[in-house]
């Protein structure tokens, strides 16, 4: 196993009194795809923007290359932030650019790179994620589903040595799908880097992913190959990977008891 | 009861304090960024324009229009004392000193300074600071501080601008119209506004309205709730505040200058 360039220790985050993560530790290697999963809500989104520096945790510590983000100087987290990509969940382009200019913003910003290679670098990510054609329209001209491939394009521009994709396959058709799985895992075979991917789609992230972290009510409740997990005998972990509706995982936010609140309102 | 309400009086003074406090430590920061994004001057002719060059219409026509009512209102008064022909002063230095830095900072906040906190508001809305932040560049160099250099650069113009449309405007009206004589109009006027006293002075206040007006449009954009309703809020305490503020400091400004 390659060196873990991301380790988590004993992480603990609350949203006001609403308590996010309860102590979760995880280690993200090089050269491997790490999943996270988990049902919707519990975190896995604050996970990555605290990984990535952008939230605080509460207590535990987050060390990225060996660094613990949370305690370093503005210029030392933005050389982190270079070395890694991350895909919003909501694309997150910049509106008032055009797809092209925005997968070549973060060249612009951070080189000093000639018009024509700038121009041939941002045409090879468009083109893995099938928008070459589509480079001259704005943001707001394209579907969901083609903003998120642009932001995957802009996320890797740089060829970060980490990339972080949140969910990245909602919103695609089963053929974009297919290319954008393979895209991530050319680009963590031929690079090397290391990939953590946030998703609810159980078979993609089955098929991807080197290392699988399940989070549920603030813990890592599961882990392993994705192997161990298919094969494993808990219940809970059956009922999430198989999207059956009844069984341990809580598919609601917690609420006081339904019909207590339902008669409540008379 | 009492208590009570010295606790919310606390309150609400610890609030304004913090609130004053992010603000400045915000202002902080943009005025730290500014030298570096003079090396980007493209980032800061594209805010000129759209900062500045689009609310040339509206300061243009407001200040024709301003200058129109001083000439007709000023010719009423004067004419009684036979003194008509200082038209062209009293247009001038009440242009000069006081409607042209403080209608164009109130024009601004209403065109530019809410269209500033919508925009930056809808970017941190729409995560787009934040995806930037990730992609290791500083919102508020890259975003913050060219605004506000092109809103320091274009207001103080447009003051300018305003304030001479409104002298063509007073003379419209004043010699166009009511036959002042036109060659006293200008020869008064140029004889009684002082470059020092009237015309530096008003630019003064130009200057400080634009840091205020701009840096109140940036911030409340920047601080917004990330919602609907929270930009919504975000533009309408900028104009307000804007008000306040270009309309309290005029006062002191006016004291320490011309009292
Ligand atoms: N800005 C915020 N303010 C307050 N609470 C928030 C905020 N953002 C998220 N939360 C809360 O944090 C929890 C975790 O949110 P997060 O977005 O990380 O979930 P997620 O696991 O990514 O879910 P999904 O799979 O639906 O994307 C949610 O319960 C949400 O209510
Ligand atoms: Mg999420």
């Amino acid at each position: 196993m390659m060196e873990s360039i991301i380790q988590i220790r004993e992480l603990h985050f609350a949203r006001g009194t609403h308590k996010i993560f309860n102590g979760i530790s995880l280690d993200i290697h090089a050269g491997q795809v790490t999943a996270f999963m988990g049902p919707s809500g519990t975190g896995k989104t604050t996970l990555l923007k605290i990984i990535g520096g952008q939230l605080r945790p509460d207590k535990g510590n987050v060390q990225v290359y060996g660094k613990d983000i949370h305690h370093v100087s503005q210029n030392e987290l933005y050389d982190l932030r270079k070395r890694m990509g991350m895909l919003f969940q909501s694309g997150a382009l910049l509106t008032d650019i055009n797809v092209f200019e925005n997968v070549a913003f973060p060249l612009r910003e951070h080189t000093r790179l000639p018009e024509q290679i700038i121009r041939d670098l941002v045409l090879i990510k468009l083109e893995a994620v099938g928008l070459r054609g589509a480079r001259r329209l704005m943001p707001s001209e394209l579907s969901g589903g083609m903003a998120r491939r642009v932001a995957l394009a802009r996320a890797i521009v740089l060829d970060p040595s980490m990339i972080m994709y949140d969910e990245p396959f909602t919103g695609l058709d089963p053929i974009t799908k297919g290319t954008i799985v393979t895209l991530i895992k050319e680009l963590n075979e031929t690079l090397g880097i290391a990939s953590v991917i946030v998703s609810h789609d159980v078979n993609e992230t089955m098929s991807i992913a080197d290392y699988i972290y399940v989070i549920s009510d603030g813990q890592v409740v599961e882990s392993g190959t994705p192997e161990n997990l298919g094969s494993s005998s808990s219940p809970w972990l059956q009922q999430f990977l198989q999207g059956l509706p009844d069984g341990p995982v809580p598919f609601h936010y917690p609420a006081e008891n339904y019909r207590d609140d339902l008669l409540a309102g008379r | 009861m009492v208590t009570a309400t010295i606790q919310n009086l606390g309150h609400w003074t610890l609030s304004l304090f913090e609130r004053m406090g992010r603000a400045s430590i915000f202002f902080v920061r943009v005025l730290a960024a500014v030298p570096s994004t003079f090396t980007r001057p493209r980032l800061i002719i594209k805010e000129i324009y759209s900062i500045g060059v689009l609310s040339l219409t509206l300061i243009i026509v407001s200040g024709f229009f301003v200058g129109m009512v001083l000439g007709l209102q000023g010719y009423v008064t004067l004419v009684d004392f036979g003194a008509e022909e200082s038209l062209g002063v009293v247009v001038a230095i009440t242009l000069v000193r006081e409607l042209g830095p403080v209608v164009t900072a109130l024009l601004f906040a209403g065109r530019a300074g809410s269209a500033l906190a919508a925009e930056i508001g809808l970017m941190k809305t729409t995560e787009q600071l934040s995806s930037m932040e990730m992609m290791a560049v500083d919102p508020i160099k890259r975003v913050i501080a060219p605004r506000f250099i092109g809103g320091i650069i274009s207001m103080p113009l447009l003051t300018i601008i305003f304030t001479a449309v409104g002298i063509l405007g007073g003379r419209f009206a004043g010699v166009g119209l009511l036959g002042v004589d036109e060659g006293s109009f200008w020869s008064q006027m140029q004889a009684n506004v002082d470059l020092v006293d009237d015309v530096a002075n008003g630019m003064i206040k130009g200057v400080v309205f634009a840091v205020v007006c701009v840096w109140i449009a940036l911030y409340k954009g920047y601080e917004a709730t990330p919602t609907a309703e929270g930009i919504s809020l975000a533009t309408t305490q900028t104009v307000v505040n804007s008000a306040f503020a270009v309309l309290g400091l005029d006062f002191i400004l006016t004291a320490l200058m011309f009292v």
